[in-house]
């Protein structure tokens, strides 16, 4: 009950900073349609509107890595948290409250995102359920990023990090604007060690149906959440005994 | 039973000692508060007295619960007006006060007949729809001290509750903190020596970490020799306790 109250905040802080809108969801969607557009107006195959769908729901998901990480860090600047700290939560009630509000939200951007691409040609399939529900795994990572990021940086690092960095870097090495073949060598082998370019392709490998291709790509994002999370929360609570 | 006894507490950072074997009772519906230069060690009692750090050596104990074995007995007890103003910028005077509420497990209907009784008290009703973020510091300080008020904790911990607050709200402050004189055990840091004399049962007068002094404002008067409070607080601190 305690960590549901706590969660409502952060979810009404979050829905009310009229930058989570312009970024989680108009920013992603605006790059959904002039991609599309070029597309449209180019003669080879660079945004077909299934390929480039997941990879911009995805994308739209580092956003909320920067609304998380940006939160953690404002409350640990401000005395807030130490006020928090000495009422009843416990150490679960925060990382919880803090990673649940991320959760619909994620989802709901993805689910937005595909229904978007809808009116850009994606066909109707009940493989967009499985699109939209296989983003929870991902929305983890990336939550887990927030929360790791928040826990050290402050609010301008995190501004900074998560918003330029990770945007960036998750953008570059996930394939979703360049097949990483036609760059190779260590790039390539730097983005497949890493979880973004999998986050991608077991989003693409759902909606076209092919399962058995997407599976090993949900272990990559499930195995670097796990260890996202689990760091995440160390950190987080190395941070909250020094308060 | 004492509402709070500290034993030999001790609080050690690196190279300095921020409390040094500290040890006084307070009683049940006493105000008392604790005086000291910056670097007395005021504020880093007052931490380990809400559980917001551990001591390095003593303990302190609540209503007969252990700060360092039973923390979240002790947390259920108290209410913390920390030194800065600690509130949710993207929330609504009202939304802040339900928060608490919320955290201390406070049920629906009882929250909003809480929530009409502080807001009445510290005159907060022009505020409640405003959000906590838009107003002045003086209206902020306010909601955070209501903030600490409103879960009904047996000892209020007010870390210089009127900096920043102009002389009316000074002094309307002053009377709320009389009216909990009896009911709440309330333990106040301030500057203000007009403030702690007004108020206080009793003072402690902490130098380096040390408790130099605690008597009653009365008692420490005679003890220095002197006619103001003001100028024994001095003579005290300047002597460093050797009376």
């Amino acid at each position: 009950m305690r960590m549901l109250t706590f969660a409502g905040r952060n979810t009404k802080e979050l829905l009310r900073d009229p930058l989570t809108l312009a970024f989680g969801l108009g920013f992603p969607l605006v790059l959904l349609f002039l991609l599309s557009a070029i597309q449209a107006n180019v003669p080879v195959s660079l945004f077909e509107v299934e390929h480039l769908t997941p990879g911009v729901a995805v994308f739209g998901l580092s956003f909320m890595t920067l609304f998380s990480a940006t939160l953690i860090s404002k409350d640990r600047g401000s005395s807030l948290l130490r006020r928090l700290y000495t009422t009843p939560l416990t150490s679960l009630d925060f990382i919880l409250g803090y990673t649940l509000p991320i959760l619909p939200m994620a989802v709901a951007q993805a689910t937005i995102c595909y229904l978007a691409a809808l009116f850009l040609g994606l066909e109707v399939t009940v493989n967009l359920l499985f699109a939209i529900l296989f983003i929870l795994p991902v929305s983890l990572l990336y939550i887990g990023i927030g929360l790791l990021c928040g826990s050290v940086l402050t609010d301008k690092q995190a501004g900074g990090v998560c918003g330029g960095l990770l945007t960036n870097l998750a953008a570059w090495l996930s394939g979703t604007w360049f097949d990483l073949d036609l760059v190779g060598g260590a790039f390539k082998t730097i983005a497949n060690a890493l979880p973004f370019v999998h986050a991608v392709e077991l989003e693409r490998g759902v909606l076209a149906g092919n399962f058995s291709e997407a599976l090993p790509h949900l272990w990559w994002v499930l195995g670097y959440a796990v260890l996202t999370l689990a760091a995440a929360v160390g950190l987080f609570l190395r941070q909250m005994k020094r308060q | 039973m004492d509402a709070i006894r500290i034993e030999n507490l001790t609080k050690e950072y690196k190279d300095t000692v921020a409390v040094d074997n500290l040890s006084f009772t307070v009683a049940q519906g006493e105000l008392f508060s604790l005086l000291g230069v910056n670097g007395a060690g005021k504020t880093t009692t007052i931490k380990m007295l809400s559980c917001l750090t551990l001591p390095t050596a003593g303990d302190a104990f609540l209503h007969g619960k252990s700060i360092c074995k039973e923390s979240a007995a002790v947390k259920a007890m108290v209410g913390v007006s920390p030194q800065e103003t600690a509130v949710a910028p993207g929330l609504t005077v009202y939304e802040n006060l339900e928060l608490i509420c919320g955290l201390y497990g406070l049920k629906k209907d009882a929250r909003k007949e809480r929530i009409d009784e502080i807001v009445a008290s510290l005159r907060l009703e022009k505020m409640l729809r405003k959000k906590a973020g838009k107003l002045s510091g003086g209206w902020q300080r306010r909601l955070s001290i209501a903030m600490a008020l409103i879960s009904h904790p047996r000892i209020l911990f007010l870390d210089e509750p009127t900096l920043g607050l102009d002389v009316i709200a000074r002094s309307e402050l002053w009377d709320l903190i009389r009216s909990l004189k009896g009911k709440t055990t309330i333990l106040l840091t301030t500057h203000y020596m007009e403030e702690a004399e007004a108020l206080s049962d009793r003072v402690a007068i902490m130098k380096d970490g040390r408790l130099l002094i605690c008597d009653t404002p009365a008692g420490i008067k005679n003890a220095a020799g002197k006619e103001s409070f003001g100028d024994a607080f001095i003579h005290i601190v300047k002597e460093g306790g050797a009376l």
